[in-house]
């Protein structure tokens, strides 16, 4: 792999740009694998990337069915934070955040993470003492968050009516280290580094079957054939229910579809990313202008990467009353993604009733800002065999045991 | 936007009117039963890309529960029942045979 950097540009603009490779091969799939990743999104890219640098596993396939990075990876707010409550949230959340800080260089690819800083709004009494438990919890923690008044949270974003007659702005959880990055050069940045490792991305080949041998996995069966392994790991988010019955077992999670849209592009007017959960929305602006809206998801199971139009016009709605001079824009575009969401609304790294068989889901609405902390955890499991720290508290066996970790009633709706 | 039809006060109403209330006919457990057979009432769900049976309130009419068969990729609705019923009514059963032939049939 040629390394990009400002003397390549340089090399190839004196040479009208023919210079330029190939960011990953698409190579035929070979017979067996290690490892085989099921899912090129953000996690499956990352699961990999760490099987390889950090337990030096390299002979793994990503398989896709459709493109890469065209799922979730690719329809998400970009938002990175990891304000959490409980400790293991925060723990896997932090680790994911300074795993960003860094990763552009270390994938030698320029994911534009933007640590512009993130605000969760506080716009009930409950919430203000939400938060403001967040913050201690967060200083116990070691991620560095504050809990700010009115007045600083109309400093850092002007244009916000912090003074609205349904729900005033009444303070904020501040992460300054918090921001956004761009979604498809995560995926892309990982699947040229996997790629450079000698793993085989697959894309457009569609997992059938799950094959096993007295209660161990043997390999898939795929639209290109069947390819063998020696561990299995299952990493496609919003499909979970349906690749997990392939293997053979039932998951607590029920799928749905959550939106987004983004307006027109207008000149710079907000450069902090902001949350407000008690009203289902959440605004930041892109590099290119546009303002970036996401909010609640559908009620009821569906598939649909559509989403009902009911919830924009809600999302919306609450977002004006916030941010008066978005009324007047226009949207662009709209979309959804299906997004996996489990019965305490955290995700899952765990070992699965069927032997050398990993999953990873759950990730629900949140899991963009996670994907290198994940793929890190994910890593150390499959090439393990057992949870590390970070995924530790992740199992599957936390639903029977009772043992949630319960972020849903804590920080509110929006991951 | 979704519409179906409430067995309990025969309107056809939005789902803005509606409350979605998970998979259905679930069995519920109580004092006594296993871990595993709570896991399995509370958390593990079918989760289908395609048939799913499942509850709806009609929150904002009459305000009864009902069940309906619906796809989740398509969105089609192929009926819905009264909410005192421990399996799908034949008709919809046979609906679902003619227009899925490959679903997998009543568990």
């Amino acid at each position: 792999m040629k390394r990009y950097s400002a003397f390549a540009i340089a090399r190839e603009a004196a040479r009208y740009h023919t210079g330029w490779e190939r960011a990953w091969r698409s190579p035929e799939p070979k017979t067996h694998y290690d490892v085989i990743i099921i899912g090129a999104g953000g996690h499956g890219l990352a699961t990999a990337y760490y099987l390889g640098k950090n337990h030096g596993i390299r002979n793994v396939a990503i398989i896709e069915k459709g493109w890469l990075g065209g799922g979730n990876t690719g329809r998400n707010t970009t938002i990175i934070r990891s304000n959490y409550l409980q400790d293991p949230s925060a723990a896997i959340y932090e680790k994911s955040r300074s795993l960003y800080e860094t990763l552009s260089q270390d994938l030698n690819y320029n994911i534009m993470f933007s640590p512009r800083g993130l605000i969760m709004l506080a716009q009930t009494h409950h919430e203000v003492r939400g938060y403001q438990r967040t913050a201690y919890a967060n200083a116990l923690q070691g991620v560095k968050t504050e809990f700010i008044s009115p007045a600083r949270v109309k400093q850092l974003v002007p244009i916000m009516d912090i003074s609205g007659p349904r729900y005033p702005v009444l303070g904020g959880l501040y992460q300054a280290r918090g921001g956004t990055a761009r979604h498809d050069a995560v995926a892309w940045g990982y699947a040229r580094a996997c790629s450079d490792m000698g793993m085989d991305v697959l894309q457009k080949t569609e997992v059938t079957a799950v094959r096993s041998e007295g209660g161990t996995v043997t390999g898939v069966e795929t639209s290109r054939g069947i390819i063998g392994c020696k561990k299995l790991s299952i990493v496609v988010a919003g499909h979970s229910g349906h690749v997990a019955e392939m293997a053979g077992f039932r998951l607590p999670i029920e799928s749905v579809a959550l939106q987004a849209l983004v307006s027109e592009p207008i000149k710079p007017c907000m450069d902090v990313v902001v949350m407000a959960n008690t009203v289902h929305g959440y605004m930041s602006q892109s590099d290119k202008g546009e303002m970036v809206i996401g909010g609640g998801t559908d009620g009821y199971n569906n598939y649909t990467q559509r989403g009902s139009f009911h919830h924009i016009e809600e999302t919306v709605r609450a977002l004006i009353e916030t941010f008066p001079m978005i009324s007047r824009l226009k949207m662009l575009r709209q979309w959804g993604g299906i997004v996996d969401i489990t019965g305490d609304r955290s995700p899952i790294l765990s070992k699965t009733p069927l032997g050398n068989c990993f999953i990873n889901a759950g990730w629900g609405t949140g899991g963009f800002k996670a994907i290198p902390g994940s793929g890190w955890a994910m890593a150390e499991l499959v090439a393990k065999g057992e949870p590390g720290p970070l995924a530790a508290a992740f199992g599957l066996d936390r639903f029977r045991e009772g043992r949630f970790i319960d972020e849903s009633v804590a920080a509110g709706v929006a991951h | 936007m979704l519409l179906l039809n409430c067995p309990c006060c025969g309107v056809d109403a939005d789902e803005t009117e509606l409350a979605a209330g998970g998979e259905a006919h679930l069995k519920r457990e109580t004092v006594g039963a296993e871990d595993e057979a709570f896991e399995a009432y509370l958390f593990m769900r079918d989760n289908p890309r395609g048939v799913h049976f499942e509850r709806w309130r009609h929150a904002y009419g009459c305000g009864k529960w009902f069940l309906a068969a619906r796809d989740t990729v398509t969105l089609e609705v192929f009926g819905t029942y009264p909410a005192q019923t421990k399996k799908p009514p034949k008709a919809i059963e046979n609906a679902l045979k003619k227009k899925r032939p490959d679903w997998k049939g009543w568990a």
